[in-house]
């Protein structure tokens, strides 16, 4: 698998994409906060923070005694700028060029 | 305990994993030659040894860019002491942004860059951004700015980084 199979595979389920939000929202948690939001077992818990440390989306530090769960953006930045910006940038000079085409037919 | 759950919050961390030596990215980090080709495009100035300044000057294009918009940008745009230098695996050091007056008066936060080798000629590069007291300079940095005109802080500046070490060119070039 690829850096980026990994990352959309990761992404492609929603408790997944439910942690994420919760890193967001506040971030450096540990493994019993996170599973106190979800209605699984710990083990499945782990199991999913397991796929999304995989893809580089959640990294982990410790702190004293305690594991803490990082989100990391830059897997998500590198598909954004690899995926999405190059289509955004199509679709802006497509309306560029019709809004020149528009004006040049109102002068001819 | 009330500190450390402050910690968590104002931590920021960010990885990537780079087809680069060491060295190389810890050049790309600490040398101005390296560090106007990518990100934001700024000149480092770094002494490297504990106590020592650090100071990140803008580019020309950073400076007509400004003029444009009408911001004046300051002659230093970053600066901070360096606290620990271990090349080329770690480098800590405090960092405080002077492009905005709110964000100057945050005052210095602490930056940690940590370089390990890994498996295949593959490096990690983690960034340790401690923001505590800093909830401007947090936002921007995490790219919350971006639609201001701030960037899209770290994750873009490595996103850039990677590109640059890997295949020779930045994103923007």
């Amino acid at each position: 698998m690829t850096d980026d199979d990994r990352v959309f595979k990761a992404l492609a389920d929603p408790t997944r994409r439910f942690l994420l939000d919760r890193l967001f929202v506040r971030d450096g948690r540990t493994l019993t906060e996170l599973e106190s939001e979800l209605e699984m077992t710990r083990f499945g818990a782990m199991k999913h923070l397991r796929v999304l440390e995989d893809a580089g989306l959640v990294v982990t530090r410790r702190s004293g005694r305690e594991k803490l769960h990082f989100l990391n953006p830059v897997p998500i930045r590198q598909i954004h700028d690899r995926w999405i910006a190059k289509y955004r940038e199509r679709q802006v000079s497509a309306l560029a060029e019709l809004k020149t085409e528009l004006e040049e037919e109102e002068t001819a | 305990m009330r500190t450390a759950t402050r910690t968590n919050v104002t931590t920021q961390v960010y990885r990537v994993y780079i087809k680069a030596t060491p060295q190389a990215i810890w050049d790309a980090i600490t040398k101005p030659e390296w560090t106007k080709r990518y990100g934001y495009s700024s000149l480092v100035e770094y002494d490297l040894r504990p106590g020592g300044a650090y100071r990140s000057l803008p580019s020309e294009a950073m400076k007509a860019g400004g003029a444009e918009l009408g911001l004046p940008v300051p002659d230093v745009i970053v600066d901070g002491e360096v606290i620990e230098a271990d090349a080329p695996r770690k480098l800590v050091q405090t960092w405080r942004m002077l492009m905005d007056p709110d964000m100057a008066a945050e005052g210095f936060t602490r930056l940690t860059y940590e370089i390990e080798e890994g498996q295949g000629g593959v490096t990690k590069l983690t960034v340790i951004h401690d923001l505590e007291g800093a909830p401007k300079l947090a936002a921007a940095v995490a790219g919350e700015m971006e639609g201001e005109g701030a960037g899209g802080g770290w994750s873009e500046v490595l996103s850039d980084l990677k590109t640059l070490l890997e295949t020779g060119t930045s994103l923007r070039s």
